[in-house]
């Protein structure tokens, strides 16, 4: 009886997956309009960055290196925050209520929905590092295959809040500005555009209190080919734990959805 | 033997609680429902909106959960066996829950795998279903393309798709054009035809007399009461006599004049027309006419009517159903 549970849950999850990326792949607008940000940073405010080699966290003709791991993890960050606004169509529409009636598990309406972001988000990582290859981006294979795990990470995270919050205020005026209101702070605090080491002590110690500033750090270690390293063990380790949390409130949003 | 009720409620109740302004505000949505649907019966939920109806049916289809109350569904239990209540009944929302993006056959595959149907199978029964409620000619393409019509089709169409013994429909053919709900309350009909017991919310008269079998008005959270369409209808124990006159005055003096001399059960001059129940209308209008005649006052135009249901919700909620829509 259990394992039959466990197959029905794999099979739910499958069938969620399948229907959100269907959805997906077929209006890619979404896709493509999220990975010209990145681009957009990669070609205009890349170079400026070169000037700035010798600075404290940018040493001389390495900018690339330090800058393209943090971008990744700004993708994942603000790329998946926003997917509450699909969640929020198909709350409107009566999906959500038609699954809900169905004797399907609550979780697989969740799970198969981050599955799809943290796929989309890895390929637009994937993307944006070959496209940073011919820009001068050195990356050590193993570490970005490690580091894609950490982003997918990041992406399960932030759209689990998104999501949550949709489930909340089940409309897009009140989603939007809060999510404004989240993501920013926690990208400016991450040292995703700059290395923190430029900023005064009092914003470096506020940044210890980011879990996303983590993420960042960890990613560098990776594409510098560094696996045996606290800070990759400690934005591993602290990813990892704040998914589950947010994961779980996002359960939890739907459990009382009214 | 005993009559077999496919829904029965008793007490049940759904407050709402949110916080506005830091202090806490109570709704009471759905305030002490005792219901009981028969076993293969089109019954109806008539009310204004906001009358609770739709909440109702969230709490019975497992959606919401009662404040307080009981409720046996399929002769489960709502409180402890909401799995099993699941997989009985079928439920279509007022927004409906089709997925715009998916063709309408892949809507209908993916519903039957979420009842554990399996792929192949569930390809077999969506051709069923397809062929059932007639969208061969759109099935294949994507439900936002869809007329109104063809998307409530393959609304009910999922809501059936584990042929469910009850069918929850929440205001079914609300912004249909005409045709489409024709055909909406001939499918409907099919279904109990086949065996289906429906509940229904609507807050149409027409719908509720013409489709029903038995009528529960809602207002305010409370049902008002509960019967076949003629029983109620035949509750009011009065017809109403509609009187048109040139203008607002004269239909003011008539209403006076009126209320004195007849006792009419109710009276009411809205614009330039007099409208008044009273017992025996047939008999009571040529009195009244003579009596306009002593007094002078002549009626431009003269309706006498049997009581229909939005009569019923008047007697008993003092408000017309028409006016709150």
């Amino acid at each position: 009886m259990r394992s039959y549970q466990n197959m029905k849950f794999l099979r739910e999850i499958k069938l969620m997956f399948v229907r959100n990326l269907r959805q997906t792949l077929r209006s890619p607008i979404f896709i493509f309009v999220s990975l010209f940000q990145p681009l957009l940073y990669l070609f205009l405010f890349m170079p400026l960055l070169n000037n700035l080699g010798g600075v404290p966290g940018l040493p001389a003709g390495k900018t690339v290196q330090i800058f393209i791991p943090g971008l990744l993890v700004m993708m994942a960050l603000f790329g998946s925050a926003f997917v509450g606004f699909n969640l929020i169509d198909d709350i409107r529409s009566g999906v959500i209520e038609r699954f809900l009636v169905t004797p399907m598990s609550r979780a697989p309406i969740l799970l198969g929905r981050v599955l799809r972001d943290a796929l989309v988000l890895i390929a637009q990582c994937i993307l944006i590092t070959v496209v940073a290859i011919p820009l001068g981006l050195e990356v050590n294979l193993y570490g970005f295959l490690a580091s894609l795990i950490l982003y997918a990470m990041v992406a399960v995270t932030m759209a689990s809040m998104s999501y949550s919050f949709a489930l909340i205020y089940k409309t897009e005026d009140s989603l939007a500005p809060t999510i404004n209101t989240i993501t920013l702070p926690l990208s400016l605090l991450s040292g995703i555009m700059l290395p923190l080491a430029l900023a005064p002590i009092w914003l470096q110690d506020t940044a210890k209190f980011n879990p996303f500033s983590y993420a960042v750090n960890a990613s560098r270690a990776l594409f510098a080919g560094n696996f045996m390293n606290t800070d990759v063990a400690l934005g591993f380790g602290i990813m990892f734990i704040l998914m589950f949390v947010i994961f779980f409130w996002s359960l939890n949003s739907l459990r009382k959805i009214d | 033997m005993a009559e077999e009720f496919t829904i029965e409620t008793k007490g049940l109740k759904k407050t709402f609680v949110s916080k506005i302004k830091g202090k806490k505000n109570e709704v009471a949505a759905v305030r002490g429902v005792d219901l009981r649907v028969k076993k293969g019966e089109i019954f109806g939920f008539l009310g204004p909106n906001g009358a609770g109806k739709s909440t109702t049916q969230k709490m019975l289809s497992t959606l919401l959960v009662p404040t307080s109350g009981f409720a046996k569904i399929a002769g489960f239990d709502l409180k402890n066996q909401q799995d099993k209540i699941r997989k009985n009944i079928g439920y279509v929302s007022q927004a409906g829950g089709t997925d715009a993006g998916a063709t309408g056959y892949e809507n209908l595959i993916l519903q039957a795998q979420l009842y554990g149907i399996d792929d192949k199978t569930a390809a077999k029964n969506a051709e069923e279903l397809v062929n059932r409620f007639q969208m061969n000619s759109f099935a294949d393409r994507p439900a936002a393309t869809y007329s109104g019509g063809q998307k409530r089709r393959l609304d009910v169409a999922l809501g059936m798709t584990h042929r469910p013994q009850l069918l929850l429909l929440d205001e079914p053919t609300t912004g249909l054009d005409p045709q489409s709900r024709a055909y909406m309350w001939g499918e409907i009909k099919k279904l109990r035809d086949d065996g289906v017991t429906i509940f229904l919310t609507t807050h149409y008269m027409d719908e509720a007399d013409k489709l029903c079998d038995t009528i529960a008005i809602i207002d305010n959270g409370a049902i008002i009461i509960q019967g076949t369409p003629v029983e109620l209808k035949n509750s009011v124990g009065a017809d109403l006599i509609t009187l048109g006159f040139a203008d607002q005055n004269i239909s003011a003096e008539v209403k006076n004049l009126l209320t004195e001399k007849f006792q009419p059960e109710k009276i009411d001059s809205e614009n330039n027309s007099v409208r008044f129940y009273i017992k025996d209308g047939d008999r009571a209008l040529p009195e009244i006419l003579r009596a306009l005649d002593a007094a002078k006052l002549a009626a431009q135009t003269i309706a006498l009517s049997k009581p229909s249901l939005d009569d019923v919700f008047l007697k008993y909620t003092g408000r017309s159903l028409r006016e709150d829509k």
